[in-house]
């Protein structure tokens, strides 16, 4: 098997304040292969953007990388030099953030913030820097590149803008690219278009992506596999299409089921019962025993791996067939 | 653009004819400006008169529109202590006070911008904190204290600075300048500074909570996420977009830089407008009181008209909103 574009292994993230450390991040694993889309769901504050804040090393103080280890194409990138970590940064990984209407500099044109960011990592003149430019701007899909290269972001709508932040995010060709919720701000109809821009530049220059978002429509539509975080654990990972139709964790479940379908029934969607447990307050065991209907004695005291159960691993003890569970199973 | 521009200039002739207005009234309200020209003795109509020759006799409206007339050829009348016009007394005392704010502002930018910035980079150094301990004193101690102060120190106690005057000018056309000597130079400094401080700590304050507003911004993060220099961030980015209110700030400053030169003017027996200003009022000598108040305006009026356009120079976001007023 050749070399994954990104491994993490047993990522750790963590933030000082002035009370104590909270562990935004405890012991996430996960490969991403070339060309492969790994979606990452969970709720809001389940560490989805911090992993990926993590990986492109943009964890600012008070936050920190407190242990594990992050490969890029198996070189280890999670503690280089500030200096070294910024080539990587653009070259061999671009990001897409959530919010085009901001991500852009409004006082520059956009050409010039693509043609500087060109010149940073790749060794073109200003007109070859241009020329590129234009052709990534057509590749993204900005009609008339040549004339819209010189407009200011405040002149594009808010899919165009997003559009040209994935020109950004791709302009030196990166291994990976790291989009956070690269959707969640636009409307529906232009959701569509961005996803399958991701989609096609993924499948044509073979980068792999990691896809944050929190719309599980977006994860099935584009990813080839997919992780569910919660509490800054995965609490499952698969295959896209195993883990939507047959989620094994009891939040996995949770989530799925929680997600409205056009055929037609007037059921009520069903719902988690609690919210997430802020940083400061997470339960010893599974963080998810409190919500969990499924929950036993175990559940409370010991924090499940993520073993491998078929096609998925799932961090639940549910689904726990190491040999010490076994003696109990037989006198039961 | 154009119209625009033209907008606010109409709006600006609007505001001058209001501040007109009451320069126009101060001679009105401070009591008969006959009795100030000629003397108790006068015989009465010897006093009508001059009242007839000044043209006091017509009605008001008339004599507004004659001393505005007057007024847009800076023609102020003439000053009843020097017994000269008024224009040539403000065109002899401008230049010294012109390049006294443009030293203070130049200083208080070139300053005020770097401290702020560094400030704003490197927030927890000592050089960080000494420089928000002199932008304190420079906002809490009172202008005439700190000249009072650089006195004592500089040319009392050490001889190196003249307390007082501009040294040798050179004259230029009708422009004299203290830029082209040695004394001149050195008769600048303290005034400089003096007047330029308050200036420079309020545009360091601002620079720096606007720098450390706009590094927590999205496209800032973006930049950093694209793998820009740290340089490229910091300078090109994020200052471009921190300079945007300080333009408003400095520009509005330069024209109460001027107005208030007066404090530091008398403090330095600096030979400036300020300081005729300061003069008149201590003889009642209204013209110059009413040409200094129409200059004063004339001035603020003219930097705010510059400043809104040098804001769409800066922000192409203002380009596109003057082009359709929404």
């Amino acid at each position: 098997m050749t070399v994954p574009v990104l491994s993490v292994r047993n990522l750790e993230v963590e933030f000082l304040t002035r009370r104590s450390t909270l562990r935004a991040i405890n012991g996430v694993s996960f490969d991403i292969a070339k060309g492969e889309v790994l979606g990452v769901v969970g709720e809001s504050g389940a560490g989805k953007s911090v992993t990926g804040l993590a990986v492109i090393g943009l964890i600012d103080p008070p936050g920190r990388i407190s242990g594990g280890e992050i490969y890029l194409s198996g070189t280890r990138i999670d503690h280089l030099p500030p200096e070294e970590i910024r080539r990587i940064r653009g070259k061999r990984i671009g990001m897409i953030f959530q919010d085009p209407l901001t991500s852009l500099n409004p006082l520059y044109r956009i050409g010039d913030q693509i043609v500087e960011t060109i010149r940073t990592h790749l060794n073109l003149s200003e007109t070859a820097a241009r020329k590129r430019a234009i052709d990534l701007l057509a590749e993204v899909g900005i009609p008339a590149p040549d004339k819209r290269i010189d407009a200011y972001p405040h002149e594009f709508s808010g899919g165009m803008r997003q559009r040209v932040v994935i020109a950004l995010a791709i302009c030196a060709e990166p291994e990976l690219i790291i989009a956070d919720e690269p959707t969640t701000a636009l409307d529906v109809s232009v959701q569509a278009q961005i996803i399958s821009l991701i989609k096609r530049l993924g499948r044509d220059h073979g980068t792999a992506v990691m896809l944050v978002t929190h719309d599980m429509g977006v994860i099935a539509e584009t990813s080839d596999r997919v992780a569910v975080m919660y509490s800054g654990r995965i609490a499952e990972i698969g295959p896209v299409q195993d883990v939507v139709q047959n989620p094994l964790h009891p939040y996995a479940k949770g989530l799925m089921g929680a997600i409205p379908t056009l055929a037609g029934e007037d059921k009520r969607l069903v719902q988690i019962p609690g919210s997430m447990p802020r940083l400061s307050a997470i339960p010893p065991g599974c963080p998810f025993n409190p919500r969990c209907a499924f929950v036993f004695d175990r559940c409370r005291v010991d924090r499940p791996e993520p073993l491998k159960h078929g096609s998925h691993a799932v961090a639940c003890h549910l689904f726990d067939t190491a040999p010490h569970e076994a003696p109990k199973e037989t006198a039961a | 653009m154009l119209a625009f521009t033209l907008r606010r200039a109409i709006q600006a002739i609007g505001v001058m004819i209001a501040v007109g207005v009451i320069a126009f009234s101060m001679f009105r309200f401070a009591g008969d400006p006959v009795n100030q020209i000629v003397s108790l003795d006068t015989p009465a109509a010897e006093r009508e008169a001059v009242r007839k020759s000044l043209g006091l006799d017509d009605p008001v409206p008339v004599q507004f529109a004659r001393y505005f007339a007057n007024a847009a050829q800076f023609k102020f009348g003439v000053s009843y202590q020097f017994r000269q016009p008024v224009s040539n007394l403000l065109m002899e005392r401008m230049p010294a006070t012109l390049e006294l704010a443009a030293c203070a502002t130049v200083l208080a930018m070139v300053f005020g911008i770097l401290m702020g910035v560094y400030s704003a980079l490197r927030r927890d150094t000592i050089l960080t904190k000494f420089f928000q301990a002199v932008s304190l004193i420079g906002i809490s101690l009172p202008t005439f204290l700190i000249g009072i102060l650089l006195i004592y120190l500089f040319s009392v106690t050490l001889g190196w600075l003249p307390s007082f005057g501009r040294g040798e000018v050179v004259r230029i056309g009708w422009w004299t300048t203290g830029l082209l000597t040695l004394s001149g130079l050195k008769a600048l400094i303290m005034p400089s500074i003096t007047l330029g401080l308050f200036q420079m700590t309020l545009i360091m304050r601002l620079v720096r909570a606007e720098m450390l507003e706009v590094l927590r911004t999205d496209y800032i993060r973006f930049a950093r996420a694209r793998g820009l220099t740290t340089r490229a961030i910091h300078f090109g980015h994020a200052l471009k977009n921190t300079l945007v209110p300080v333009i408003t700030v400095a520009g509005l400053q330069f024209g109460s830089v001027i107005a208030f030169a007066i404090i530091t003017e008398t403090v330095f027996q600096w030979p400036g407008m300020g300081l005729l200003f300061v003069q008149a009022v201590q003889n009642v000598d209204i013209p110059i009181m009413a040409a200094y108040l129409l200059m004063v305006s004339l001035i603020f009026v003219t930097i705010n008209l510059v400043v809104d356009i040098l804001y769409t120079v800066v922000d192409p976001r203002l380009r596109s909103t003057i082009r359709r007023p929404a």
